[in-house]
């Protein structure tokens, strides 16, 4: 199980810009690395992140070799109605991890 | 003046410690710096902020290990329910069971086996580097403070030796990066005065936290000697060594280093 770290305010005014921050414990492995006896260590990365508020995609990000590993996202979305954002990180082999933030939008 | 400042250290040193640090080897404590200070702006940001703080995701992680084991025996939290505030600044200490000086890591493993009836965990295990990094936050902003009196003296000398001692095919030891050119540049880096009060630590060539002897393995690797097995009771006292080196100097982990 993957460990995941969400930074999302609590509260928000309606139409508000709102700053939003998720981290996931992941290795990462970008595929170009050797081990110590010279073997290839295999490519494991998350390839799909998207966060939904309330069902809606507002965020999304295509994750590439290059991304170091537990990667933090900071991006901003506009608080619009009281609900749920899900963030959703999804690897190459198909594997998921999610997590559910709730806000209230006065 | 820099003369005057290291006479006040070790008169200092000699009062309130049997053993004091070889002139050689010590840093005057008004010129302490954590390796925090060897950073950049922008890995100092990321250590500071409790949110992008990789090393968090293990202090979390430590958190939940503490309060539930996967058996009927007690947890961490049964015996420790007001939590471990300030212990880890004062390790490596002696056992009082054994007698032998033990780190964090094999004190949490002297509670498995002892306490919990739970097998030992490995070195640089995510769940022992949790747990570690868990009680070791909680001694955050405390001032590192070790004992080397009395029956730690021995080990306290065999750390020194250790560190005063040149090894590997560059023939190097460690006081002559950590003690004499601390501040000066190794290629891209500049060279830290060789603290570990940020351990367990977030290294970024690692990806990973660590623990200080993962960091002291990798010293004696980049001087291209044998780096010694994970707890290896020299590698033990070679950190209370280094604890009674940075004494006084706060205690950050999780700390991010490069």
């Amino acid at each position: 199980m993957a460990a995941i770290r969400l930074a999302v305010p609590d509260t928000a005014q309606r139409g508000e810009v709102i700053e939003i921050k998720a981290l996931i414990q992941h290795p990462m492995e970008s595929g170009f690395r050797r081990g110590s006896r010279g073997e290839v260590i295999p490519r494991n990365i998350i390839t799909r992140f998207e966060c939904r508020y309330n069902g809606a995609l507002v965020f999304a990000s295509d994750f590439q070799p290059a991304i170091a590993a537990n990667p933090i996202l900071t991006f901003h979305t506009v608080a619009t109605e009281t609900g749920e954002l899900e963030f959703k990180w999804t690897d190459q082999n198909g594997e998921a991890w999610s997590e559910i933030a709730t806000i209230t939008v006065t | 003046m820099k003369h005057v400042g290291l006479g006040l250290v070790l008169i200092s040193m000699t009062a309130c410690s049997r053993t004091e640090i070889a002139p050689e080897t010590s840093i005057p404590q008004n010129e302490l710096q954590s390796g925090y200070a060897f950073l950049t702006a922008e890995t100092q940001a990321l250590q500071d902020d409790a949110f992008e703080n990789p090393g968090f995701l293990w202090v979390d992680r430590g958190e939940r290990l503490f309060q539930s084991v996967a058996s009927t025996e007690p947890s961490c939290l049964t015996c420790h329910e007001n939590g471990l505030d300030g212990v880890a600044a004062s390790f490596p200490k002696l056992d009082p069971e054994t007698g032998e000086l033990i780190n964090l890591e094999g004190r949490i493993n002297a509670c498995r086996t002892r306490h919990q009836g739970l097998p030992p965990l490995a070195y640089e295990s995510e769940d022992l580097l949790s747990l570690t990094a868990y009680i070791a936050h909680q001694s955050n902003g405390d001032p590192i403070s070790v004992d080397v009196s009395g029956d730690a003296a021995p080990y306290y000398e065999l750390g020194l030796d250790y560190f005063i001692t040149r090894r590997g095919q560059f023939n190097l030891s460690c006081q002559q990066c950590h003690t004499e050119n601390w501040g000066k540049q190794l290629r891209g880096d500049t060279i830290s005065q060789g603290h570990g009060n940020g351990f367990p630590a977030y290294r970024l060539e690692w990806q990973s936290l660590g623990s200080l002897q993962r960091r002291l393995r990798d010293c004696d690797t980049g001087v291209r000697a044998e780096p010694l097995p994970y707890g290896d009771p020299t590698y033990v006292a070679v950190e209370l060594f280094l604890a009674a080196r940075a004494q006084g100097l706060e205690a950050e982990s999780p700390a991010v280093r490069r």
